[in-house]
């Protein structure tokens, strides 16, 4: 029995619309119209305890919208969902007091309150042994180094503090699951590598589940075993992050400097990506030319200053794999 | 215990939290003082002046003792809905109550008493102070706040008191689910002020409307929020009357409750979350 099952997931929001202009507004006065947006389509995907699981996908694919599902926040329109046994909507009291929930662009903490007493708050709310929850708060304060941020109101502390208080919020009650809605986001390089290496440690010592969702492809190269592309409200891709990897990232290019104006080119399994006077940047697939075999045909039939050979940046390769599935935004 | 706990820590943290506004309390019983003045001596001319007056059930004593303490237990009156909800509706922070293992609507209303209490315990006591202690001490106890008139009064004032913050705290729960619903509070809190206003006896005592009015004052809803608990401490509702009074207040709390719990467990199933 997997922890978290998700099966036909639909969700679909009413967003209510107004013709631009001030005829518009007053038309609005007499009818209101409504539009139906999907948000999820058709999702299905099942985690074992213990898996680390990548969310990716472009704005609106509906990544938030499934963690909003999966955490008892909202209710689907259709399909089904069970996290350890327990349907969020419908037994949210229940569920809600075995996960914890990061959401990066709100924050669950007491704005004016100090970092201690909304730890202090948490406790009463989740209703924490006292002595069980002054150990796991020790543990989290020295592991997210939140010993010196203790006292300060909550609305005082950086970005990146702020994000370490808010983990260590969502964990007091010592979940078996915890969703991560963009943890990463806004943070400065120092802060992401502190928020990855915490989420690791937790997944790797503790065995917590972990989902998260992310538009950095170093929180997904660095955590995730398994990435679900999700776009359109439906899953394009589900896959360990190694196969994803050599499934998009397989793509290399070629730059050259001819001494010349660039020639044409057409060979199989190249493609002209860029061209300007004497340069030209070529993409190659090097399961069907390996680089070696590209670059001695092209340097035998014309004169070469310069070559070198790149792989396109993971954040590029997922463009365009949202492209290619046609889910980029609209 | 282990039940209350997640709700009595709210109240508590809220409580403690707004205690520490001192520049809002002292401004609060600057205007609460200075409103008072003029409706003492309002009522002063009017019932030196109005034959009507002798037909009303409040004497110019005991209207001047209402007026001071309706001043005091003005923040309890519930004007406007929860500010914290109405910010929570619109930054989206909505969504992390939902993620307490707790009951949302206790969880707001225990939310709504603190605020409510902890605005009123240093504008009331201030009030007191002034209107209760001093005014006698300068010579003007003609014109100042009197204890209620026996321990039965007083004992029936601390009940009915304590029903006021319950029934307001319903009240607010309702317009913080109207603030849930329309996404903005600002709308619902104007229209329903003005009611209030004159149905709670904050702009005139409800004892000084005409007497045809009088039973229809006394059963709607708004008079448990401020008019009932005053006049049962004023000795103007006494014996079965203030107990019916008591019961009304009773009443509608449980009403506006069982109405609040029906429509949050509705808007709670169709919730959305706009943005990230």
């Amino acid at each position: 029995m997997p922890q978290i099952l998700v099966q036909d997931l639909a969700k679909t929001y009413r967003v209510a619309e107004r013709e631009p202009g001030l005829l518009g507004a007053a038309r609005g006065l007499v009818r209101r119209r409504t539009r139906t947006v999907e948000a999820l389509r058709d999702v299905s995907f099942s985690l074992e305890r213990g898996e680390l699981l990548g969310f990716i996908g472009p704005n609106g694919a509906g990544k938030s919208t499934t963690i909003k599902i999966l955490s008892g926040i909202l209710r689907p329109d259709s399909g089904r969902v069970e996290v350890g046994g327990l349907v969020p909507y419908a037994d949210r009291i229940a569920h809600v007091s075995r996960i914890g929930v990061v959401f990066g662009q709100r924050t669950q903490l007491w704005w004016d309150l100090p970092v201690i007493d909304g730890f202090d708050l948490l406790r009463d709310i989740y209703r924490v042994d006292p002595v069980r929850y002054a150990r796991t708060r020790d543990e989290l304060v020295s592991l997210l180094r939140l010993s010196t941020l203790l006292d300060q109101p909550v609305r005082q502390l950086s970005l990146g503090q702020r994000m370490r208080a808010e983990i260590a919020a969502a964990l007091l009650h010592e979940p078996d699951v915890l969703f991560l809605d963009e943890p990463t986001i806004g943070l400065d390089a120092p802060s992401k590598l502190a928020v990855r290496e915490f989420v690791k440690r937790l997944n790797r010592e503790r065995g917590v589940t972990v989902l998260l969702t992310t538009h950095d492809m170093h929180d997904i190269e660095a955590l995730a075993e398994r990435v679900i592309v999700i776009g359109h409200g439906q899953v394009l891709a589900d896959s360990p992050f190694e196969q994803l990897r050599n499934d998009v990232l397989r793509e290399r290019r070629l730059f050259i400097d001819f001494a010349d104006d660039a020639p044409h080119i057409d060979l199989p399994g190249v493609e002209v990506r860029a061209r300007g006077g004497r340069s030209l940047e070529l993409a190659f697939d090097p399961s069907i030319v390996p680089a070696p075999r590209l670059i001695a045909a092209i340097t035998a039939d014309y004169a070469v200053d310069d070559v070198h050979v790149e792989q396109p940046a993971i954040e590029e390769v997922i463009a365009r794999f949202y492209d290619l599935h046609g889910a980029a935004e609209a | 215990m282990t039940i209350a706990r997640p709700y009595a820590a709210a109240f508590a943290a809220r409580f403690m939290l707004l205690l520490q506004y001192r520049a809002a309390a002292l401004a609060g019983f600057a205007t609460q003082c200075w409103w008072g003045g003029i409706k003492v001596m309002v009522y002063a001319a009017f019932y030196a002046a109005a034959p009507a007056a002798a037909s009303t059930s409040l004497s110019l004593s005991q209207t001047i003792t209402y007026t001071w303490v309706a001043q005091a237990l003005f923040a309890l009156v519930p004007w406007t809905g929860d500010p914290e909800i109405g910010q929570a509706v619109r930054t989206g922070a909505v969504g992390y109550d939902r993620l307490r293992p707790v009951d949302t609507y206790g969880w707001w209303y225990a939310r709504a008493a603190a605020w409510m209490t902890a605005k009123v315990v240093p504008r009331a006591a201030l009030m007191l102070a002034f209107a209760g202690v001093l005014l006698p001490l300068i010579g003007l106890e003609t014109w100042s706040w009197r204890p209620p008139p026996d321990v039965a009064q007083a004992s029936l004032f601390a009940v009915s008191a304590v029903l006021l913050v319950a029934l307001s705290s319903a009240w607010v729960m309702l317009l913080n689910l109207a603030a849930v619903r329309f996404l903005d509070e600002r709308g619902v809190n104007a229209l329903t002020a003005s009611l209030i206003i004159v149905f709670s006896g904050n702009l005139l005592p409800l004892p000084l409307f005409p007497n045809w009015m009088q039973t229809f004052l006394f059963v709607q809803p708004f008079a448990g929020m401020l008019d009932i608990p005053v006049r049962i401490y004023s000795g103007d509702l006494v014996g079965e009357r203030a107990l019916a009074g008591l019961a009304l207040q009773a009443g509608w709390t449980g009403f506006f409750i069982l109405v609040g719990r029906i429509w949050m467990e509705r808007l709670m199933g169709r919730l959305q979350m706009q943005g990230g």
